[in-house]
């Protein structure tokens, strides 16, 4: 019973090796402890985040290691110990969220406690149809629902089981932000008050920075950071790392000379006499680094904007602007090729126009360095 | 009409024993990662390629006295099994076996692997998920099975006359009696029971094609 009173905590070391005919072999091999609370599993796809969830899940067998909650092995290769799925009590939810068609909203969140005293089962099941805001779909099929309500009617489905470890592979995709905050509200409202380490595998910075107290970032099968959001996605240490956190600009550049005092340094970017101020790293003056910036951090301009704190203003011309969904992407010419993203709305109240003269600024703290 | 209700007897005999032979098979076909499962699926599917004449045949060998499932039955009920209606039944299961398992195996492929890991992961074992999830969501191709197995093994010909004969009221079916009644130029009678024959083949299997249409299962998503 004391193990019970302390959050639960999962400790993860999975070695799985995956040699399929006709694909390329694969190797995910990852150690690390999960204690109460979110975690954000960060990676590029193809990073081995799905196959982390199924072997941690008992539904794919590692070919190496231990997994255990709180001490006590679910999985444990030298044991030769290995749970079902059925016996590991982890909610796990799939992308595809994988309702049971032909069931009912209440009989699909019921699914996973069909053993409990039917009054425990109605308290429970009403309990959490509640907390999710889909009491009133309950005698609805599946296909008619929307996708906010499948997603919410999924997670009650998972969470009613009192699981002691909650999965989630990119259960919010494709819904639009407003929809997908007020759920992960929900589940931050059901984290409090449960405490149970979540694993929550996502590519969308956003969800990150709503959700996430931990992020464990992985990469070709291999957990390359570890830490606060912030530290792991905001200073990519690696290119491949920065490009999945949503880097649009990799600028090449030599450093020009060192400001140590203010914490920055001027580089050169490419082969071009452009100049730009970036954040102070570990280099020497003819020194070839890599910075990224993403689109989005940069500011466009019609006009050479003066008064402004910003340090690098740049001058280029407007070579193509390519609209996605809600933003715009302007490539701009200013000595080394930029991509800079807009809304809309800028887009008609600039006036922009290909060959169009313009400015990019960049704070200094929007250049991230990159080591290769 | 002695040979059209001995047909449907057998039909309907022969469509619920496959039913129930012929779901672990599927079952087992649908899940299994052993390598050498094509060999079953060819076994199964032989009947579909053969004449009828060469499975009758070998049937015939094997259910008579000296054959070993005859002597076992022989044995143990005291009569062999040619020429009656319990070797009709052995002889139609086996020669309709591919109606049956084609149709299940599929819809259990059909079924999205993420729902049978879903029920896992709540819980479920095998058992339940079987039965809550793969058997419900299979039922068309339950439905598909049990109706094509019952339409095949009430037209079928070949089998039945080299296993069962021609004996009226015991292995003489309505497809033999037709036959029979051509035979001895009663083609007016032939051709009542080839009416009832075809009117009711065409009712049923539009009825299956009917159901199967996109959507046309409640439970179907879409």
């Amino acid at each position: 019973m004391a193990a019970e009173l302390i959050a639960p905590s999962l400790a993860v070391q999975v070695r799985f090796e995956r040699h399929a005919p006709g694909s390329s072999a694969f190797t995910l091999d990852v150690a690390f402890d999960l204690p109460a609370g979110i975690t954000i599993l960060f990676g590029p796809s193809g990073s081995g985040k799905s196959t982390l969830l199924d072997c941690i899940s008992g539904l794919l067998a590692p070919d190496r290691g231990r997994i255990s909650i709180n001490g006590c092995a679910l999985f444990d290769s030298a044991a030769g110990v290995n749970f079902p799925p059925q016996a590991r009590r982890f909610a796990y939810l799939f992308q595809s969220l994988a309702l049971f068609p032909h069931l009912t909203v209440e009989q699909n969140v019921c699914y996973g406690i069909v053993d409990l005293p039917l009054e425990e089962k109605s308290r429970r099941t009403a309990a959490i149809l509640g907390l999710f805001r889909v009491q009133m779909l309950r005698t609805r099929k599946p296909r008619e629902l929307s996708g906010g309500e499948k997603q919410r009617v999924a997670l009650a489905r998972s969470l009613v089981t009192n699981p002691r470890v909650l999965l989630l592979d990119e259960p919010l995709t494709g819904l639009e932000s407003g929809l997908k905050f007020s759920i992960v509200e929900d589940l931050r409202v059901w984290n409090a008050a449960n405490r149970i380490p979540i694993l929550y595998v996502t590519h969308n910075r956003e969800e990150v920075d709503a959700l996430g107290e931990r992020v464990i970032a992985l990469e070709h099968g291999r957990v390359v950071s570890a830490g606060i959001p912030h530290e792991v996605l905001d200073a990519p240490r690696r290119a491949r790392l920065a490009q999945a956190a949503g880097f649009e600009n990799y600028l090449d550049a030599r450093v020009l000379d060192l400001r140590g005092e203010d914490g920055v340094m001027r580089v050169g970017l490419g082969d071009s006499s452009t100049e730009i101020e970036v954040p102070l790293g570990y280099s020497s003056p003819g020194d070839r680094v890599r910075i990224a910036v993403r689109a989005g951090d940069i500011l466009l301009a019609t006009e050479r904007p003066t008064k402004l704190s910003a340090r690098n203003v740049l001058e280029g011309s407007l070579q193509a602007i390519e609209e996605r969904g809600a933003t715009v992407a302007c490539q701009v010419q200013a000595g080394v090729p930029f991509v800079v993203h807009v809304t809309r709305g800028a887009l008609r109240a600039l006036q922009l126009t290909v060959g169009q003269r313009v400015w990019l600024v960049l704070k200094t703290h929007s250049c991230h360095l990159v080591e290769d | 009409m002695a040979p059209l209700w001995l047909s449907f007897k057998l039909a309907a005999i022969v469509a619920t024993l496959l039913l129930v032979v012929g779901l672990p098979i599927a079952y087992w076909l649908a899940h299994t990662k052993w390598h050498g499962k094509f060999l079953l699926e060819a076994i199964v599917a032989l009947p579909l390629v053969l004449p009828p004449t060469v499975l009758g045949f070998y049937l015939l060998v094997a259910l008579g006295a000296r054959g070993m499932l005859g002597k076992l039955w022989l044995a143990l009920f005291g009569h062999s099994l040619a020429f009656t209606f319990q070797g009709l039944v052995i002889a139609s299961a086996i020669y309709s076996l591919p109606f049956t398992v084609q149709p299940l195996l599929t819809s259990f492929e059909g079924v999205d692997k993420k729902l049978l890991d879903a029920s896992a992961v709540l819980g479920a074992g095998r058992w339940r998920t079987f039965w809550r999830i793969m058997l419900p969501l299979a039922s068309p191709g339950i439905i598909t099975a049990l109706v094509l197995t019952f339409a095949h093994t009430l037209g079928e010909f070949g089998v039945v006359l080299m296993v069962g004969g021609n004996l009226p009221g015991i292995t003489q079916t309505v497809s033999i009696a037709i036959y029979d009644r051509v035979q001895s130029l009663d083609y007016s009678a032939a051709n009542h029971m080839a009416l009832v024959l075809l009117l009711i083949s065409f009712a049923v299997l539009s009825s299956v094609y009917a159901l199967n249409r996109r959507g046309g299962w409640p439970w179907q998503p879409n």
